[in-house]
């Protein structure tokens, strides 16, 4: 179903668009300049660089799990689980670390094994939803429903119903990688930049990324074309875990908490960065850069619905509801051409 | 075929469930706490509370048997009740129900059956089921919120506002607060809700310091929110223009007002420890001479520096 974005468009009669321009790949840009100017246009205090630094910090822990989504929906699977996986390794890098403060204390080593503890977890979660749907040949929307439902019940447990909160004396070694910048920008929006970057090159410049969209597209020919479907889909649930574990990594210094309440719906808030960026849900075409703006997209929303009492507060969700339908119908591209 | 299949079933667990009444507590009086989840914070406390009333007064007074039910929802719970009564044969029933309407016929369906109910926090939408009432006072807690940033402030300055969810309690709270501060020169730029969560207040905390230059005081309503709140405002490096009223009893914030925090002179408690306040007066309904039916109103006590030590309980998960 993909459609190939170098398709030439059809031949305009006016000199309007001298030069090609892919209107569905600039999309969500589009919508995101839109944004920014309906935000500027509400308070002033939109365009203040501690606001703009505010949204790009919050989006990157929806943006880095978006990223790994973006793998998993253009090889034409699902991770339901993520939220509830980020709240479980939240939960459980806080007990390791808080663990270690008797032994080792609250140094660089601890966090840096908290870190480690993140990435193992991580990645074994990934594991286990890409191999269970595979091998177990399950669809992974039962599988991820599945282990959402057990993360989410473990960090519950593993909180005694209540919040586990971080040693403070290991808060003040790990404030950096949350609070921290590398000349003027915040650690969290690098981390995302990276992620983001590594993401494109994997997706759309090797030959992994080519078979995540040939399964997409088709798992029978895919087969048939001897790539390996299972491994293949099994890395993508693998990258997503890796994902988790990134945006949880820097999650955990900003309130130093997780109860059963951390990244509640966080799985939703990925897909919706994902489709409307312009990846298709049914997989076969997947798109980084899109997900990313999808994912500032998403936090701008809440940021201007936050920065007015025009709007009552009762209806904030209508209105985020609303504008993420209206942005994806505008970047679809398709109604153009009925200009014409 | 069906009818009589069922009929079986229900013979045979009418008559395993009295051989293992009779065999096992025959002179135990048994208890039924039914309570929400630990889904949250405040929940949170609540199960532990639960919990812990039940070891105390289960040693108190040997033979009685507290048995605890959670539920994640309101049908959940309703199943519950049935159980209790039904497997359990329990005498007495203490719930905190989920929500007021839907759990108001099955708490009759229980008091029908001849049990004690003692209702606790969310009173049903029928009177006179419940023979005990025990609840906090969501008005109060607005209340004294109100009446602390009123003295605190000589009445006026401006503040912001975090609201939980929009419920009943939400909205009760509200009312409250704004009608203390009515007669003050005490100006609400904004309130939003933060739905009783961390990260939402630490993110529309950032928002509100975006907007507005000036702030001297922040009404977070709720503990986990007031977490959130301080973290915001530290990061925005105005610690010293303004501070934050929380609501609850959580150990953190009370550590804070413990320590003398600046950020936190003050909370207003909404003890999930009233559980255990219904739990032992049940319990003295049924070993003790004592009158105890009635309406037990807990005060919304404002945590200070001075009596903090009183409501810090370091084990408790909330």
């Amino acid at each position: 179903m993909s459609r190939p974005d170098n398709k030439a468009l059809p031949a305009t009669t006016g000199s309007r668009v001298p030069f090609h321009i892919d209107f569905k790949a600039i999309g969500p840009f589009v919508a995101l300049i839109v944004l920014f100017v309906l935000g500027t246009a509400i308070n002033e205090a939109f365009l203040s660089s501690g606001n703009l630094s505010n949204i790009f910090t919050r989006s990157s822990f929806i943006g880095i799990i978006a990223v790994g989504a973006t793998f998993v929906i253009t090889a034409g699977g699902i991770d339901l689980s993520v939220g509830s996986m980020a709240a479980f390794i939240a939960g459980a890098m806080i007990m390791v670390m808080n663990g270690l403060v008797q032994s080792i204390g609250p140094g660089v080593e601890t966090v840096l094994i908290g870190i480690g503890v993140s990435i193992v977890l991580g990645i074994g979660a990934g594991a286990i939803n890409g191999l269970v749907s595979t091998r177990g040949k399950i669809e992974a929307f039962i599988v991820t429903l599945g282990t959402m439902g057990l993360y989410r019940s473990l960090v519950t447990y593993m909180a005694d119903g209540g919040t586990l909160s971080l040693d403070f004396g290991v808060r003040g070694t790990y404030r950096p990688v949350y609070y921290g910048d590398v000349l003027g920008i915040p650690m969290p929006v690098l981390v995302f930049l990276g992620v983001a970057i590594i993401g494109y090159v994997l997706l759309n410049m090797t030959p992994f990324g080519r078979k995540c969209f040939a399964i997409g597209s088709n798992e029978q020919v895919a087969l048939y074309s001897a790539i390996n479907v299972d491994r293949v889909k099994t890395l993508t649930y693998i990258i997503q875990g890796l994902c988790v574990s990134i945006a949880t990594i820097i999650y955990v210094p900003r309130l130093g908490s997780a109860s059963s309440s951390t990244g509640v719906l966080w799985e939703l808030e990925a897909i919706a960065a994902v489709i409307i960026g312009g990846t298709m849900l049914k997989g076969g075409y997947g798109r980084i850069w899109g997900t990313v703006v999808g994912a500032l997209m998403l936090t701008t929303i809440g940021n201007i619905l936050n920065l007015t009492d025009a709007i009552s507060n009762y209806l904030n969700g209508a209105v985020q509801g609303l504008i993420i339908i209206v942005a994806v119908f505008l970047q679809r591209g398709d109604w153009r051409r009925k200009k014409n | 075929m069906t009818n009589k299949k069922r009929l079986l079933g229900v013979t045979l667990a009418l008559g395993l469930g009295l051989v293992a009444t009779s065999a096992l507590a025959a002179d135990k009086i048994k208890i039924g706490v039914s309570i929400p989840a630990a889904t949250h914070g405040w929940a949170g406390g609540l199960n532990w509370h639960a919990q812990e009333a039940e070891k105390d007064l289960e040693k108190a007074y040997p033979n009685l048997d507290f048995i605890i039910a959670t539920a994640k929802n309101p049908t959940e719970q309703a199943n519950d009740l049935e159980d209790l009564v039904s497997v359990q044969n329990i005498d007495g029933l203490v719930i905190l129900p989920f929500e007021s309407d839907p759990l108001t016929i099955p708490v009759q369906q229980v008091k029908e059956a001849g049990k004690f109910i003692t209702v606790v926090d969310r009173g049903l939408s029928q009177p006179g089921i419940e023979d005990i009432y025990v609840a906090g006072n969501n008005s109060a807690l607005g209340e004294q919120a109100g009446e602390y940033l009123k003295k605190r402030l000589d009445g006026k300055g401006k503040i912001v506002v975090l609201r939980g969810l929009p419920t009943t309690v939400d909205d009760e709270r509200v009312e409250a607060f704004n009608a203390s501060i009515k007669d003050s020169d005490i100006e609400v730029l904004d309130m939003k809700y933060a739905n009783w969560n961390r990260d939402d207040g630490y993110e529309v905390m950032q928002d509100f310091l975006s907007r507005f230059p000036e702030i001297d005081a922040v009404w977070a309503q709720d503990d986990d929110i007031a977490l959130g709140v301080i973290e915001a405002i530290k990061q925005a490096d105005r610690t010293d223009e303004m501070f934050v009223v929380g609501g609850g009893g959580m150990k953190d914030i009370i550590k804070r007002v413990k320590d003398g925090d600046k950020l936190t002179p003050i909370d207003v408690l909404y003890p999930p420890a009233m559980i255990a306040t219904a739990m032992g007066l049940t319990a003295l309904k049924f070993e003790t001479k004592a009158a105890v039916e009635g309406r037990y109103i807990l005060g919304a006590t404002t945590v200070t520096p001075e009596n903090a030590d009183k409501f810090y309980f370091p084990d408790s998960p909330y």
